[in-house]
């Protein structure tokens, strides 16, 4: 239950009550994105952001620079075991 | 598909397993992990994650899956609410099948109750809006991870002055649950494998006692199976240097104070319960939510008249035990047995996130060779 799957802000459906189309794996959902908004992102500064959708919500956006250095260590943690 | 597919590579997962397989040799004796959320326990046995570690390492599967631990009262409670004359119950799929003392919410809607699967919270608003002449009841379980966004349901529906409209609140907290365990005399681990999804949105600090107090490591970790894999090595180095501190492998979404929004809406919306009952753990204080009080006419425990009662599970069943770690699946009395995911009797057995379903899914047979089968149908036939 508490899983979630990463899918990307397509488009801004009801910037009122933060309602968004996420692309899911090829799938397009409306999903609401209460979580992941404030003023510094207001919605429609959030088309194109990959977040996390859990039950409908997306729950946090996915930090891309965190995820390159995360497979970078280890790539080299790869390269070290060869 | 991105953020999935590069936490998936082969040669970087065997490169991991080497790397701790090295370490594990510098350990001084073995060593047990607990896996606390059960989408870990999930993916650990769809990706064979189990199998490849050293044997000096083993996993415990804990008390992490919300449905696993939802007492038997709690399901007679919901199926009570659902047979009121008028009354829509909605829930997550995964609920649907968990025993209750006499039937299970899915034997209850074949019964005729108006029970119904749904996706997300909203969309039992939905159902309300649909149909205003009926009482719409969202039957709430889960960790943190969901309990924002019923949360935020009951908030949209405060605004939108939808009055047909309740959520009977099982939500639970995984701090209280990690204290409990952590004081229990009979589990010996030596560091966890922390819940990636709850983290995201409670953050990391809320763990920090366990390194404080009980001087035991723990990496909170993706679900992927380098996530899993890189927590457990993370998790050795912390053992083997002597250290014992709060970790993040899943720093693509986990920030360190959490996600302030969701942690907003759940404060506003709920109250911690004094007492809560968790299947196989007992009483936990301060461990459940309930709604709060501005919120009254949402609240279904008002609304409705429930019976309340408390259950006792069937004597046959070690669900209990399983969560806390101290039996692994195969050896309860009716695991693949009388247990099986189709006939579950506990609720380790009902959930993918379960251990025994996990176990029974992916092949842990081998395990049963010796199971006297002619007294498991004994066991059941006398309850």
């Amino acid at each position: 239950m508490c899983l979630g799957i990463p899918g990307q802000i397509i488009e801004i459906t009801n910037a009122n009550h933060k309602l968004a189309i996420v692309n899911i794996a090829g799938v397009k959902r409306q999903v609401n994105i209460a979580c992941i908004v404030d003023e510094q992102h207001p919605p429609e500064a959030c088309i194109g952001d990959w977040v996390l959708v859990h039950v409908g919500f997306a729950m946090n956006r996915i930090n891309e620079q965190e995820a390159a250095e995360t497979l970078k260590l280890l790539q080299e943690l790869a390269a070290i075991s060869n | 598909m991105k953020y999935v597919d590069e936490f998936r590579e082969p040669e970087k997962a065997e490169a991991l397993r080497r790397q701790i397989t090295k370490l594990s040799q510098q350990l001084e004796k073995p060593i047990k992990i607990m896996e606390v959320c059960g989408g870990h326990t999930h993916s650990i046995f769809k990706y064979g994650i189990e199998e490849i570690l050293p044997e000096t390492i083993e996993l415990i599967h804990g008390p992490g899956c919300p449905v696993c631990v939802m007492p038997k009262g709690r399901l007679d409670d919901a199926i009570a609410i659902s047979q009121n004359h008028n009354v829509i119950l909605a829930t997550f799929g995964d609920t649907m099948r968990v025993p209750g003392s006499k039937t299970s919410l899915l034997q209850a809607k074949a019964q005729g109750a108006d029970i119904r699967m749904v996706y997300s919270p909203l969309d039992s608003l939905q159902i309300a809006k649909d149909n205003p002449d009926k009482e719409i009841v969202f039957f709430a379980l889960g960790f943190e991870t969901t309990a924002p966004s019923t949360a935020l349901t009951i908030l949209q529906a405060a605004v939108e002055k939808i009055h047909n409209f309740s959520m009977f609140c099982n939500h639970v907290l995984v701090i209280p649950a990690l204290q409990a365990l952590l004081n229990n005399p009979d589990l010996q681990l030596d560091g966890f494998v922390g819940p990636g999804h709850v983290s995201m949105v409670i953050g990391t600090d809320p763990y920090e006692f366990i390194s404080q107090q009980y001087h035991k490591p723990i990496v909170i970790s993706g679900f992927e199976p380098l996530d899993i894999l890189q927590s457990i090595w993370m998790l050795l180095q912390q053992l083997i240097e002597n250290r014992c501190e709060v970790e993040n492998q899943y720093n693509r979404l986990v920030e360190k104070a959490g996600n302030q929004v969701a942690l907003d809406a759940m404060n506003q919306v709920f109250l911690v319960r004094e007492n809560f009952e968790w299947r196989g753990l007992g009483d936990i204080p301060y461990s459940g939510l309930k709604i709060h009080p501005d919120y009254a006419e949402f609240d279904a425990e008002i609304k409705f008249t429930i019976p309340n009662r408390k259950v006792a599970d069937h004597k046959a069943c070690q669900c209990g035990e399983i969560l806390k770690g101290v039996l692994k699946p195969w050896e309860c009395k009716v695991f693949g047995t009388a247990c099986t995911p189709e006939t579950p009797i506990g609720t380790c057995m009902v959930s993918s996130e379960g251990a025994c379903a996990a176990y029974y899914k992916y092949g842990r047979f081998s395990h049963l060779a010796n199971k006297n089968f002619a007294e498991q149908e004994m066991i059941i036939l006398t309850p």
